[in-house]
């Protein structure tokens, strides 16, 4: 990993002819990697569709037609409508949206929280990081299902709150690996080198030790995204996230289960929506650690 | 080993106060409380309600009686279900979830297990490329998914089991596959992990080299060394197929404590609450103890600190 940092001292590679960096050698290696293209691929497309949603979605998410009730995929309807006559293909664009602004900040919020907190007590040492380590011990043994549940029910069910809640509980493992990266760095020379030259702690950790811990966190996080998600739409299903009439594929897929035995497609559609994405994020993940020669972590 | 056990029991007290603690001042602090708008009752009631369950005292007061009375083993009454004491709940509903737990342990160790040795014989081969394939189904497709499709394709298309209930042995099946199959996927890829690296290791050539045979060289030698990632994650994973069956529960209709715990949340039900959190993390605590005591066994080379 160390050789990420290159000291400016070192001569720097000629313009137009730029050494095998850590980094271009991962990025041959994910391209070998078929399965993680095509996962970040569809996630691409997945971010434009989402992004693009209000313009190309046939209907609003919440344009009722009782008359017509549910019926079946036709070319009206691509996926169907749901019992109130709605859309099922536009809602499952607007979930989607959810899904992706869900998993991507509540990860942020992890990722923040996370890496700040185990670089500090990786870098740190001493009594502070057992300390602070021990909270993290204490926080793991929180039941974390249950503890979203309570922050959920109870500080309301918004959207903000919903991944404020999910990246609170997200952070730990982010800080375990973190500071173990960081601690093991500590050792190395070019950080006594940063001693030496008399730099301010705080620059020694924001520029030097966190740079180069990023292998580790980006592999990480990617595979964070798809337990957000899933998190997200483990909540929703419960009926504790996104409430009607917004949409989520958590709560499609909750009113795709109520009616299934008569009108599959409900179910069918948001499920192949959430698990293609889910496979997407995990084999992008999966590739990416492969690529970033990443040891795997506990989990 | 007796002193390290002990001084790990005890090192759980704290853990359990900071927890309580926490959750505590957590549910009071939000908006609301059990008896609400919703149900129609005086405020002469109100005022005796509160009174009984000592909601009238001021919050610090309620906190100090409440760690209290959980020293002394008694978790208080129920707001929402006054027939019993918490602590009654918990005995009644914990026993099913803990069944399906361990139906659902059984079904994640047998799959899982099976498919990652499997995998890790012929790496980069069908063998392997298909066990995985099927592993990362499992972690991709949601129990939540997965339940429902299954209750579609194998009771209400083929009519082979129950669609729900929690009575006769053919209940039991398709609950416990629905929450075993994630945890399999996850064993499957570790115990494939766990195996490559022993098998690539001195002693397993030297064990090819003396002549056993490949059974005896996996199940003997290697198996041993390879299942220690799989050991580690069983403390979260079991903790996780105990306590985390809220969807499970909803979907087959299972009186376990995983659903009394979503309902006593929504109805604000404190004391059942932390109760509830109190009993799960003690109980991750217990399994975390286990791990790190099974991986000691399996593990000579793993000190006790």
């Amino acid at each position: 990993m160390s050789d990420a940092h290159r000291p400016e001292q070192d001569a720097p590679p000629a313009a137009g002819e730029r050494g095998a960096s850590l980094w271009r050698d991962a990025l041959v290696r994910l391209r070998r990697n078929h399965l993680a293209v095509a996962g970040l691929v569809v996630l691409f497309a997945l971010l434009v569709v989402s992004l693009l949603t209000p313009w190309i979605a046939p209907y609003g998410y919440e344009e009722q037609d009782l008359a017509l009730g549910a019926v079946p995929p036709d070319s009206a309807h691509w996926f169907g409508t749901d019992l109130l006559g709605r859309d099922l293909f536009t809602r499952v664009l607007y979930g989607g949206r959810i899904s992706l602004l869900v998993g991507f900040a509540a990860t942020g919020v992890s990722l923040c929280v996370g890496v700040l907190y185990g670089a500090f007590a990786g870098y740190l040492g001493g009594r502070t990081d057992a300390l602070m380590m021990r909270f993290v011990d204490i926080l793991y043994s929180l039941p974390f299902v249950i503890f979203v549940i309570i922050l959920t029910v109870y500080f309301g069910r918004n959207i903000v709150l919903l991944f404020m809640a999910i990246g609170a509980v997200e952070w730990l493992t982010m800080a375990r690996i973190v500071r173990g990266q960081v601690m093991s760095l500590r050792q190395k020379e070019f950080i006594e080198a940063t001693t030496v030259m008399g730099l301010p702690r705080r620059r020694v950790l924001l520029w030097h030790l966190i740079p180069n811990t990023l292998g580790p966190i980006i592999v990480y996080a990617t595979l964070t995204v798809p337990r957000v998600m899933l998190m997200e739409a483990f909540l929703s299903y419960l009926g504790l996230g996104v409430q009607a009439p917004m949409s989520s594929w958590g709560l499609l897929i909750n009113e795709g289960v109520q009616t299934m035995e008569n009108r599959p497609w409900m179910l069918i559609f948001p499920s192949l929506a959430l698990s293609i994405t889910l496979f997407s994020l995990n084999f992008l993940g999966d590739g990416l650690r492969d690529a970033l020669d990443v040891r795997a972590s506990k989990d | 080993m007796l002193k390290y056990i002990i001084r790990r029991l005890l090192g759980f007290v704290p853990t359990l106060f900071v927890i309580a603690t926490i959750v505590f001042f957590l549910i009071r602090l939000a908006p609301g409380g059990p008896f609400d708008a919703d149900r129609n009752v005086s405020d002469e009631v109100l005022r005796n309600l509160e009174a009984y369950y000592r909601l009238d005292a001021p919050l610090h007061e309620q906190y100090f009686r409440y760690l209290w009375d959980v020293l002394h083993g008694d978790l208080g009454p129920s707001f929402e279900k006054p027939s019993r004491t918490v602590s009654e709940w918990i005995a009644y509903r914990f026993p099913v979830s803990l069944e399906l737990g361990l139906y659902g342990l059984a079904v994640a160790l047998v799959l899982g297990l099976c498919a990652g040795i499997t995998a890790s014989l012929r790496p980069n081969t069908l063998t392997d490329h298909g066990p995985m394939t099927f592993a990362m189904a499992g972690i991709c497709i949601p129990n939540f998914v997965l339940g429902p499709l299954l209750v579609l394709a194998l009771s209400i298309h083929l009519g082979w089991l129950p669609v729900s209930g929690w009575e006769y042995p053919e209940d039991k099946i398709l609950p416990a596959i629905t929450l075993g199959v994630p945890y399999a996927a996850y064993i499957a890829r570790l115990s494939r992990g766990g195996m490559l690296e022993v098998l690539s290791q001195d002693f397993i050539r030297t064990a090819r080299a003396k002549g056993l045979s490949e059974a005896r060289v996996v199940l003997r030698h290697a198996l041993r060394g390879g299942i220690q990632p799989v050991v580690a994650f069983l403390g979260p994973a079991t903790a996780g197929l105990i306590t985390g069956s809220f969807v499970v529960e909803n979907i087959f209709q299972i009186p376990g404590l995983g659903s009394e715990f979503v309902g006593a949340a929504l109805h604000r039900d404190y004391t059942m609450i932390l109760g509830t959190v109190l009993f799960f993390a003690a109980l991750i605590l217990l399994f975390n103890l286990l791990v790190d005591l099974a991986q000691a066994w399996l593990d000579p080379r793993v000190r006790y600190e």
